[in-house]
């Protein structure tokens, strides 16, 4: 299989970035180390090429009927030049992907455009026109993850950074909101999203201009590496860990995401999901803080203090920020109070850990 | 990128140096090992009297991205660990050739340290 390469590819060869396979794609994974990166956006701001991510428009007199149907968050509050986190589920209320869903700010030719997660893009394509079909909707729906590079500028002088560059006034744009601007002249999509914590952008851009774009906003380019331990001290989800309809499949509920299901609206999943509520998760995603000394991976076993397996772990390293190893993982319900006393199963070795509430950091 | 490799040493093929003197030998990773690494969060090293067997693992190296076991380039008793790492394990990426170095072995064997790298060997595979 050839890895999809994102359009800045060359430009982080020539920064002597290191790259991984990730969902298909060959992206940076360190250009600095993860540290410097990690620290860079905590204190100051980076960069991050997130041109992986997929990029799917949907159109026409039906837009919102059939997102509606197929996400678990209530599509029909947003206004244009609005978003909202959101997941996809099966008919089971496995989640599949999660997503942000921005409704396009007035004028724009179409109405919805969303981001799956690296790799689904096709899949989540397929998944919105074969709905579309069987219920005889008239909307047009649209892969473009090869129409746009996304590049996300995170960190508390990101506001600063990207006001030098851009021709909107960013004072005006909220959180989880989107604008049309342009960005070191490139014509782009402005939201105030990220996946770090911190206050930050992503900029969507046609992927001919992104070196312009990546080049006016001078700070420490990071890779997938710091953008995992800056989501994991958050305790964001990431697609492939957390959940997975195969390797990892958990509902919205056990994944600590119920928020975004809104079982007042009609979507795939959504009988399923209503059992769940009413029932509350058999197991749920917890955050866990070692005691001892050793770092927490993912898959390793997580034990009551007798060695009673509970659950695992489903995505762990030492805390850059707190200096300390965090992770998260799955338990019963009973053991996922904060400050329950466990045990985190390393090389054969019972290390002590207690559960915590996630984010890790106050932000 | 070219790294440091200390004519004074000798190597394994999996990145550990050993600085051989007298019957004592010291050990640990090399700078290209602690680059490919990345940030080292965690090591793990056996205690004081415990014996090493030549191409065995003796210890592990956790950097935020990764975990690598260590492997002993000679046979012998452990007679010193370098304490500080259990505090500061990036004096590994710091210092890998000197403060971060891992043990000190007495070595049972000293023809074993023949059968390892010499710099210019081990420059070779690392380019």
């Amino acid at each position: 299989m050839t890895l999809r390469a994102p359009p800045l590819s060359a430009v982080h060869q020539r920064a002597d970035a290191s790259f991984t396979d990730f969902g298909g794609w060959e992206m940076p994974v360190e250009f600095e180390s993860i540290r410097t990166e990690h620290e860079a956006v905590r204190d100051e701001a980076g960069k991050f090429d997130v041109s992986h991510m997929g990029q799917i428009t949907v159109a026409g007199p039906d837009a919102a009927t059939l997102t509606q149907r197929l996400t678990t968050n209530d599509v029909t509050v947003l206004d244009p030049g609005e978003a909202q986190y959101g997941a996809i589920t099966d008919e089971d209320g496995i989640m599949l992907d999660d997503i942000v869903l921005y409704r396009l700010p007035e004028g724009a030719a179409d109405e919805f455009l969303f981001i799956p997660n690296a790799g689904n893009d096709g899949e989540m394509t397929e998944r919105w026109l074969s709905e579309r079909d069987e219920r005889g909707l008239d909307a047009s729906v649209m892969n473009r993850t090869e129409e746009y590079a996304m590049i996300a500028v995170q960190g508390p002088d990101a506001p600063d950074l990207l006001a030098a560059e851009t021709d909107i006034s960013l004072a005006g744009l909220s959180r989880f909101e989107v604008a049309d601007g342009a960005v070191a002249g490139v014509d782009s999509l402005i939201a105030q999203t990220g996946y770090t914590g911190e206050r930050g952008f992503e900029i969507l851009c046609p992927p001919d201009e992104a070196e312009a774009v990546w080049g006016a906003l001078e700070c420490q380019p990071c890779g997938l590496g710091a953008r995992d331990t800056l989501r994991l001290e958050m305790g964001f989800l990431l697609s492939g860990q957390e959940f997975h309809p195969v390797d990892e499949p958990r509902t919205p509920y056990e994944a600590g995401i119920g928020w975004t299901v809104k079982l007042d609206t009609e979507f795939t999943g959504r009988d399923a999901l209503a059992g769940v509520a009413a029932d509350g998760p058999e197991e749920k995603l917890i955050g866990i803080e070692l005691i001892d000394r050793g770092v927490p991976r993912h898959g390793y076993d997580v034990t009551t203090p007798d060695g009673e397996p509970i659950g695992h772990i489903t995505s762990g390293t030492m805390s850059p920020t707190l200096g300390s190893p965090i992770a998260l993982a799955y338990v019963p319900a009973a053991y996922a109070e904060p400050d329950t006393s466990v045990r985190v199963v390393v090389r054969g070795e019972p290390k002590k850990a207690r559960t915590r509430s996630t984010p890790f950091l106050d932000r | 990128m070219s790294f440091d490799v200390p004519d004074d040493l000798r190597y394994l093929e999996s990145h550990e140096w050993v600085r051989v003197a007298g019957d004592t030998a010291a050990v640990g990773i090399t700078a290209f090992a602690q680059d490919e690494l990345g940030d080292v969060v965690f090591v793990e090293l056996p205690e004081e009297g415990a014996e090493l067997a030549a191409g065995e693992d003796f210890g592990v190296v956790e950097s935020i991205k990764a975990v690598s076991d260590v492997y002993a380039p000679v046979s012998g008793t452990v007679t010193a660990v370098n304490d500080r790492l259990r505090d500061e394990p990036e004096l590994l990426n710091e210092d890998p050739f000197g403060d971060g170095w891992m043990l000190e072995v007495e070595v049972a064997d000293e023809s074993e340290v023949d059968d390892l790298l010499s710099p210019d060997a081990y420059r070779d595979q690392i380019e």
